[in-house]
Order: structure tokens, then sequence, then C-alpha cells
């Protein structure tokens, strides 16, 4: 296959698009477990807003969700700067856009995992660290979110192999990532099958690295319950 | 013998509401140290609701509890129930009260010695290795040394609760709170679980016990009470209330469980 000089270029735009999508992904995990404990709330205020984070990024395809947060956010910061006296233009930028973007519609995928998963840890065995006197943080950080992980990885991976695709939306608002830099060799060399082809392989073989990793994540999560009764 | 120190436990006038359903309508108890009290009564008698009321893994709706002298802190919620008013002072009294389940409950994605040292590392901020120096001897104790590294969906559920003991115990609670420890094991299993509590027995740990194994209670408690309906039915030595109970309630229980 004859790259015409462009595989460096194809090489920095998938350094990218790993970057971006690790980026994501933690943003995402984050706002994930957020939005599971405030839907799991006793109080209905964070039930709420919880309800009406998910409502809402689930509801806006991702292609708008990163024009709105790369054009919008640049507004926004504005008009609060203006709010301080201060009169310029700040924008987040392709990759912080991609970040927010992607990250918040993870997190709302998130939410549903980890709150499915929060369900499965048994009551008794919260029961149990606090009757040993484990405070409210080491019972959460300690005994539910290990067994959440068990629980929520399969889902995640999923999560995490739609997100990678997904960094493929960040080229229309200018990131230099995999798909980008293919659309620049394509207008360059006038090959499109070559360089998108080559695109697919790439985000394929991204994939199949990522099934690897989940799959000795999910083996190191499952100590103790091979070969477990029930 | 007159006692100046404080009772280990005292729990005044405990009441308890599911929605509507009364279960438990006024129950009081004190315990002294080295008292090991049997808790027994059918099913639905509000035995273990009574026993989970005491470290408040159930909420009381009226009631006074003290451990070592010490009354907790409570407040009332919306629904009219009682919850810990000082998230640092329960904390601190439950890591003195041992509480041992029906079902186990350790914690699947630990070994057994990581399960034993959890509590003692986190809460008492015992140095790792002194906590791991005491959960062997505790494991030694309870005779599943061997089983230190293993899971507990590995173990069988009588080395399991034996396991759920030997946490318990390396809190170094003042007071031991059994809800059911036989109950969710095979019958082959039994034996050595009322093993190891009957061994805590000789030690002359504070206890209490809620079972069905009745001549398990008669020969280890000092004291043993009979919960009918949410209320104190019948209370007194094992003997008297084994074999001369007053109450005709009690009496119809002891005659079909022998």
């Amino acid at each position: 296959m004859n790259l015409h000089g462009f595989g460096p270029q194809l090489l920095l735009g998938t350094l990218m698009t790993v970057r971006l999508a690790l980026s994501a992904v933690s943003v995402g995990l984050v706002l994930g477990l957020l939005g599971a404990t405030a839907k799991s709330s006793r109080h209905a205020t964070l039930r709420l807003m919880g309800e009406g984070y998910t409502t809402i990024v689930r509801g806006i395809p991702e292609l708008l969700m990163v024009l709105i947060v790369y054009f919008g956010s640049s507004t926004m910061i504005g008009a609060v700067l203006r709010q301080f006296g201060i009169d310029t233009y700040v924008e987040l930028g392709p990759f912080l856009s991609g970040t927010v973007a992607l990250g918040l519609t993870f997190g709302a995928y998130a939410t549903e995992v980890f709150r499915g998963a929060l369900l499965t840890v048994p009551r008794g065995q919260i029961e149990a660290a606090q009757s040993l006197g484990l405070g409210r943080w080491h019972c959460f950080h300690r005994i539910v979110l290990p067994q959440l992980w068990r629980i929520a990885l399969p889902g995640l991976g999923n999560l995490f192999m739609v997100l990678l695709k997904d960094t493929a939306l960040i080229s229309v608002v200018g990131l230099d990532e995999i798909m980008r830099k293919a659309q620049i060799a394509v207008g360059d060399t006038r090959e499109p099958f070559t360089f998108y082809g080559c695109a697919a392989l790439i985000y394929l073989g991204l994939t199949v690295v990522t099934s690897g990793g989940l799959m000795a994540l999910e083996h190191r999560a499952n100590r103790g319950y091979r070969r477990a009764r029930s | 013998m007159t006692h100046t120190s404080p009772p280990a436990l005292e729990a005044d006038n405990i009441h308890k509401r599911f929605g509507s359903l009364e279960v438990l309508k006024g129950i009081s108890l004190t315990a002294r140290d080295g008292e090991i009290i049997s808790i027994l009564g059918s099913s639905g008698s509000g035995k273990s609701t009574f026993l989970r009321c005491l470290n408040l893994l159930e909420a009381p709706h009226e009631g006074r509890i003290a451990l070592g002298g010490e009354a907790f802190k409570l407040k009332r919620q919306k629904d009219g129930s009682l919850v810990a008013a000082d998230s640092r002072q329960i904390t601190r009294l439950r890591a003195s009260m041992g509480f041992v389940f029906q079902s186990f409950n350790l914690w699947p994605h630990m070994t057994i010695l990581e399960n034993v040292i959890e509590a003692p590392v986190l809460v008492r901020k015992t140095p790792r290795k002194a906590a791991v120096a005491e959960a062997e001897a505790l494991l030694e104790k309870v005779g599943i040394a061997d089983k230190r590294n293993a899971y507990p969906g590995h173990l069988s559920g009588g080395q399991q609760q034996r396991a759920a003991i030997a946490r318990t115990l390396a809190m170094q609670p003042r007071v031991l709170l059994f809800d059911e420890p036989t109950s969710a094991l095979d019958p082959e299993m039994v034996a050595e679980v009322l093993n190891v509590i009957n061994s805590l027995a000789e030690e002359g740990r504070t206890m209490l016990l809620v079972t069905h194994e009745m001549r398990f209670a008669r020969n280890v408690s000092t004291r043993v009470l009979f919960l009918h309906d949410g209320r104190i039915e019948e209370e007194g030595t094992p003997d008297k209330v084994f074999d001369d109970p007053a109450s005709p309630r009690c009496r119809q229980f002891m005659a079909s469980h022998r």
C-alpha cells in the first residue's frame, strides 16, 4: 500500500485519537459514577439532577453534542467573563471540546451501567462494613466500588468501544485525529479508498487492543469469583 | 455483688414498626460484662429486628441504647424513626459491637485475610503487619488458618461463618451480637460454628445470641429471653425459661422445640 508519505501523519492521528479517547473516558467514568450515585440517592433533588443529565445527553446526537460544546463553550465562557468585565474571546479548542462532549456522552450511558451494578451489591455486605465501623467513604471505596467494577466492566467496555469510534466526530471541529488526517491525505492524493481503508484498519486495530485490555481487566476483577458457588 | 461500672450494653424501651406493623413494642435489656443472653422466639417475634436495632442497622422508632454507659446520640427522621445523630460516634460505637450475620456477609472480592484486616487497618489504624499477625492468630483460633488466602466463594458455609466471626473479633469488640449465626448452614456445619461460639463464651465475652439452636442456647447462656409478638414474654435463667416458664406461650414454644 502506497501511503504517499502520509504514514507518519496517520500515526500522529492515531496517537491523538488514543489520547482523546483516554481523556474522555476518564471524564466519563467520573460523571457516570456521580450520575449513578445521584440517581440512587435518597434526595429527590439529586435524583432529578441525575435524571435530567441522562435524559438531555442521551437525547442529543453525538455530532450535535460536539458542535454545541465547541461553539457553545466559547459563547458561554465569553458571557461569564463579561460579567467580570473582561471582554475577550476564549475557546475550549478541539481537544478539550472533544473531551467534554464525549465525556458527557460516555458519562450519561455509564450512569445507567453503574446504577445497574450498584443494585447487585448485596445490602448485607454494606451492613457488615457498617457494623465494623467503616465510614461511608470507606464503605463505598473499599466494598462497593471494587464489586461495581466487576459487574460494570462488560457494559463499560462496550461504551468505550463506541467512544473510541465517536472520536472520529471531533474531526468536524478540526482535531487532528485519524479521521481528519485521512481526509487531508485523501484531498491531497485523490485516493479515498487507500486512506479511508487505512483509517478503518487503524480503528479496528485499536478496538482489538481494547478488547484484549478489557479481558485482562475482567480477569483481574473476577478474582475470587472463579469456581465460586452460586 | 454490686456493679459499679456501667453495664456493657443497655437497651431501653425499644420500639420499631415497619409501616403500620409494630414489630417491637418496647423491649428493654441490660447486659452486664460477661453475660451471655440468648434471645429465643418463633419467627416474626422480632428477635432479629431487636438485635439489628442495637447497632442501628435498623432504625428504631423509640428507645435508648447505651454501650458501656455511653448513650447513642439519636435524631428523629421525617418518618419518625431514630437514626444516628453523630456519624463519628455511631461509627466508633459500632466498631465496639461485633455483629455476626446469618448470611456471613463476607466481602467476596477480598481474601479471608483481607476481610479480617480490613476494619482494623482502616478504622483502628492498626499497622498492617500487626493486623495481619492478629488476623492469623484469630483464623487459627477459629480453625481456618489454612484458608487465609482463599476467597469467600471457595469456602463452605461453616468456614465462611467462622471467617466472619474472626473478622468481627479482629475489632476487639466489647459486645458480640449473633443474629442466627447457624440458620443458613447445612446441618453438618452447625457444630463447627457453635464450637467457636462456645469457646468465646468460655473466654467470658459478653454476647447476645439470637438462635434456634435450643440445646446450645440452654447450655451456653447465663440468661434467656423469650420474645413473643414484639414483647419480652419470659425472661430468666436457662433452667427456669426452659423447664418452668410462667407464660403459657413460652411453655408451648419450649414443648414444640424439644
